[in-house]
């Protein structure tokens, strides 16, 4: 029976004192401003299974901690350093607190409490190898299915091929996981401009069908107020004339399932299904700039919401990967994956020639998922890739807005 | 299958998504002249690229008015801001955005923007 249900797709996985599973058993160290980068870059270089984040800001905000503790706490971490100069706002020690809450171990220090540089770097590589063997003997191993599974979806770097091959395997692959029990999230509402009906159509409930009209309100409020859209020279260069273009492309990436609801950054999906992610900011006085400042934000925040996986689609080609969750690569541009193939895990252009169908190459890629769950390396993680980017940002969470001033 | 190049006196291959739409993306290069073998709702449509149209461009299956919509995927994706004709090149220079206000100004080859000035 399990054979049937999860379709011989089972491999083992790390269960979290707090009931989640992971695919991987990384240590995370975080940086709480600037000024500890490239301490925090010192504990974790060479280590394969030690990442690195970090927040640039030293006023604090709500919004990165609640980013922070959400990265904490993934389900593919086992273990948190803090690392803080010691003059910020953002407290390491309440971030390792709250980590710690989830029932992972966490240390953090401030540098300027242990003298310089090198002494610094020497304390958390100490730290970082007691919490890898604590992370280590905490560690139960479990079988894990596509339903344990949260999948986080990005594109980025789209071209035309990008609507009509890549983003479709992805939303079909969607379907698939949702029908499997599993959990998927996309993002990027800033470019669902024009499609407000089609995303409420899609709505599994009244209540969902309100979340996802309000979100593209606000979205197309801000994207107006700030004057930004999210297309840029490559996309043009690759053959989309207008944010509405890029939209429908990049919208093909949920599938065809009902939508759950929106869940905001740093928000786990209450139940499986598919949902979106809204990462816009809320209105506020500062604003705070730009809508998508980048496709590795983006990947940040569906990271944060628990997503073990994240798919990224690219028609032109990118060469990020992401800390904590491994990043799957895929063009629909069959020219990309010859001349990128070493940062490429998934070639959906072979949809475009008629050598797969839609359906095949959507299980395909749930093959390589449960490769790269199962422990196999994707590509960027080969090649080392631990990209990461939290900004500041506004989103109402009144629930959470103490966040973790000392 | 090198189903991506295109030379001259060969089709093109090139998807219209949906019914509505008046636009195909090209699956390969279209020289000005090279016939289209088009895929999709309107297959068979007797189609001519008018201008060089890359890979992933767009190419118009009838004639398009000025200020009248460009469909692509069932979804207007903006105005024609001149008329159209079939087979031609459908991008910044004859399509704008109904919200962004940047859209047009941009490079038509290299997507660049041309009024922040990096010199």
């Amino acid at each position: 029976m399990p054979e049937l249900e999860s379709g011989g797709r089972e491999w083992t996985g790390f269960l979290r004192k707090d009931g989640r599973k992971g695919i991987r058993n990384h240590i995370l160290v975080i940086y709480t401003v600037e000024c500890a980068s490239f301490v925090a870059h010192a504990i974790g270089h060479a280590e394969p299974d030690v990442h690195v984040i970090g927040f640039p800001g030293c006023y604090d905000n709500d919004y990165a901690i609640r980013l922070m503790v959400a990265l904490g706490t993934h389900p593919n971490v086992g273990g948190v350093l803090t690392v803080g100069l010691g003059c910020e706002y953002t407290q390491p020690s309440r971030l390792a607190d709250a980590v710690r809450q989830s029932g992972r171990p966490a240390e953090s220090f401030f540098i300027q409490e242990n003298g310089g540089t090198e002494s610094s770097v020497a304390l958390g590589r100490k730290l970082v190898g007691q919490l890898r063997a604590q992370s280590e003997a905490d560690a139960v191993r479990v079988p894990m299915t596509l339903a344990d599974l949260t999948i986080g979806a990005e594109c980025g770097g789209s071209d035309g091929t990008s609507g009509l091959a890549g983003n479709p395997v992805v939303g079909r692959a969607y379907d698939f996981l949702v029908e499997r029990g599993g959990t998927a999230i996309f993002e990027e509402v800033v470019e669902m401009i024009g499609l407000r009906e089609l995303m409420v159509a899609r709505a599994a409930s009244p209540e969902a069908a309100q979340e996802l009209g309000a979100c593209y309100d606000k979205m197309l409020a801000y994207c107006r107020a700030v004057r930004q859209y999210s297309v840029a020279p490559g996309n043009f260069a690759g053959g989309l004339t207008t944010i509405e273009e890029k939209s429908m492309g990049a919208f093909a990436k949920g599938g065809s399932k009902p939508i759950e609801g929106v869940i905001r950054v740093a928000e786990p999906p209450p139940h499986p299904g598919l949902w979106i992610l809204d990462s816009v900011p809320d209105t506020h006085f500062m604003q705070f700039g730009y809508t998508n400042p980048n496709d590795t934000e983006g990947i940040m925040d569906l990271v944060a919401t628990g997503a073990q996986i994240v798919l990224f689609i690219t028609g032109r080609g990118s060469v990020i990967g992401s800390a904590i969750s491994p990043l799957i690569k895929i063009t629909g541009n069959t020219e990309t994956y010859r001349k990128m193939t070493g940062d490429m895990d998934f070639n959906a252009g072979r949809v475009l020639s008629g050598e797969v169908t839609l359906d095949q190459a959507a299980e395909e890629l749930l093959d390589l998922v449960v490769a790269v769950a199962g422990g196999e390396p994707s590509k960027p993680e080969r090649l080392g890739h631990r990209e990461y980017f939290l900004m500041y940002k506004h989103q109402d969470v009144p629930a959470l807005e103490a966040g973790c001033r000392a | 299958m090198e189903w991506y190049t295109c030379c001259m006196g060969m089709k093109t291959a090139a998807f219209q998504v949906n019914a509505a739409d008046n636009v195909a993306t090209l699956l390969g290069v279209a020289e000005p002249g090279a016939a289209i073998e088009l895929l999709g709702p309107l297959a068979g449509l007797e189609l001519k690229a008018r201008d060089r149209i890359a890979m992933g461009h767009k190419i118009a299956l009838r004639t398009i008015g000025t200020g009248d919509a460009i469909t692509k995927f069932g979804v207007v994706i903006g105005l024609a801001i001149r008329t159209i004709e079939p087979g031609e090149w459908i991008h910044l220079h004859n399509c704008h955005s109904l919200l962004d206000e940047r859209s047009g100004s941009f490079d038509l080859y290299t997507g660049a923007p041309r009024e922040n000035d990096h010199a």
